[in-house]
């Protein structure tokens, strides 16, 4: 950052820059990207182009991805030693959403593995 | 950021002592307000992980009813998307034109922001509609009531962010571009991108993995 105070310690999340130029061009930068991972993203969905069981993953590293420019080019969150705290919340926060999300699927999907009855018992209990 | 250094002499020892806020003192609030709502979108995000996570568990417990597969519609996803997309990048520059003093482009952007929500929510609604009427309600099974609650949930924060663009257009018209007038702002603008990230999530875990062949 060219433009970093030295004065400034911190800085809030989502403050734009201090030069118009730059600063919408950095939002119509973020929108290019955001609009191609989109379109990309819908692309992959609906292709038969692609081999079938690697398009979900496709699409999670396509959504992460938008999310990244989302943060950097619109919320404006950089590596700068103005923003340590806003990386560092949004780090722990990060975190524990992965801890949140990966602990309950592999744990679900273990008891559902483990504990679902047999499919005719299964389709009995659909009856009632 | 224009605290006075203590005083070399005098209550301080040597100019050793520890505060815990560092050597100046606390920030100012137009720091730490949008930092302390910056944690707020990041518990929320949170939130959202956990209905994510029950979304992801209930997926396939469809109770015999409709699947993901042939309930949801791209096109309108799409146009879902582009919506909250565009009326993300207005309100940043709603931002920047605020920074300036500009009262009718602050106020023209936000406009727009807000009818870029509200076609958001509209195509939302009728969607919702649409599956009630179907028959799909969150009732049906335990995959709709978590398809309703995930994104209902962003559906109510899109709804509260429309409201708070409403009080901040008044704010600004009535009161102009003063401290925390801006302080709100962007904690404003924080808050609708945040929903914009939290969309991304949903569209492509709900709507295009759901809808894979």
């Amino acid at each position: 950052m060219t433009e970093h105070d030295p004065e400034k310690l911190n800085v809030a999340p989502g403050t734009p820059h201090s030069n118009i130029l730059s600063e919408t061009v950095a939002y119509l930068i973020g929108l290019a990207l955001a609009l191609v991972l989109t379109g990309v993203s819908f692309w992959v969905a609906s292709t038969s182009v692609l081999w079938g069981p690697g398009v979900a993953v496709g699409l999670v590293v396509l959504a992460i991805a938008q999310m990244g420019v989302h943060l950097v080019f619109f919320l404006h969150i950089t590596s700068g030693p103005d923003n340590t705290n806003n990386v560092l919340a949004l780090a722990f926060g990060v975190l524990i959403v992965f801890l949140v999300m990966i602990g309950t699927i592999v744990i679900m999907t273990q008891m559902d593995a483990n504990m679902a009855p047999d499919p005719a018992l299964m389709n009995l209990q659909m009856q009632h | 950021m224009t605290t006075v250094e203590a005083p070399a002499i005098g209550l301080t020892h040597g100019g050793s002592e520890d505060t815990g806020l560092g050597h100046r003192g606390p920030e100012s609030k137009s720091i730490v307000v949008p930092y302390g709502f910056w944690l707020f979108v990041l518990s929320d995000m949170v939130l959202f992980s956990a209905l994510f996570a029950t979304y992801a568990s209930l997926s396939h417990a469809t109770d015999g009813g409709p699947t993901s597969g042939e309930l949801f519609d791209r096109t309108l996803v799409a146009i879902e998307t582009m919506a909250l997309l565009l009326s993300s990048f207005t309100c940043g520059l709603a931002m920047i034109t605020a920074k300036r003093g500009n009262m009718i482009w602050t106020l023209g952007w936000l406009v727009v922001t807000g009818l870029l929500g509200l076609v958001f929510l509209s195509i939302e609604l009728y969607e919702f509609a649409t599956m009630i009427g179907e028959g799909a309600g969150p009732q049906r099974s335990a995959f709709l009531s978590s398809f309703f609650t995930l994104v209902g949930c962003h559906g109510a924060h899109v709804t509260c962010g429309l409201l708070w663009i409403g009080t901040m257009m008044a704010q600004v018209w009535t009161k102009g571009f003063r401290e925390h007038i801006m302080r709100r702002l962007l904690c404003l603008s924080v808050f609708w991108h945040a929903l914009d990230i939290i969309w991304v999530a949903i569209f492509t875990i709900v709507y295009l993995i759901g809808t894979l062949p």
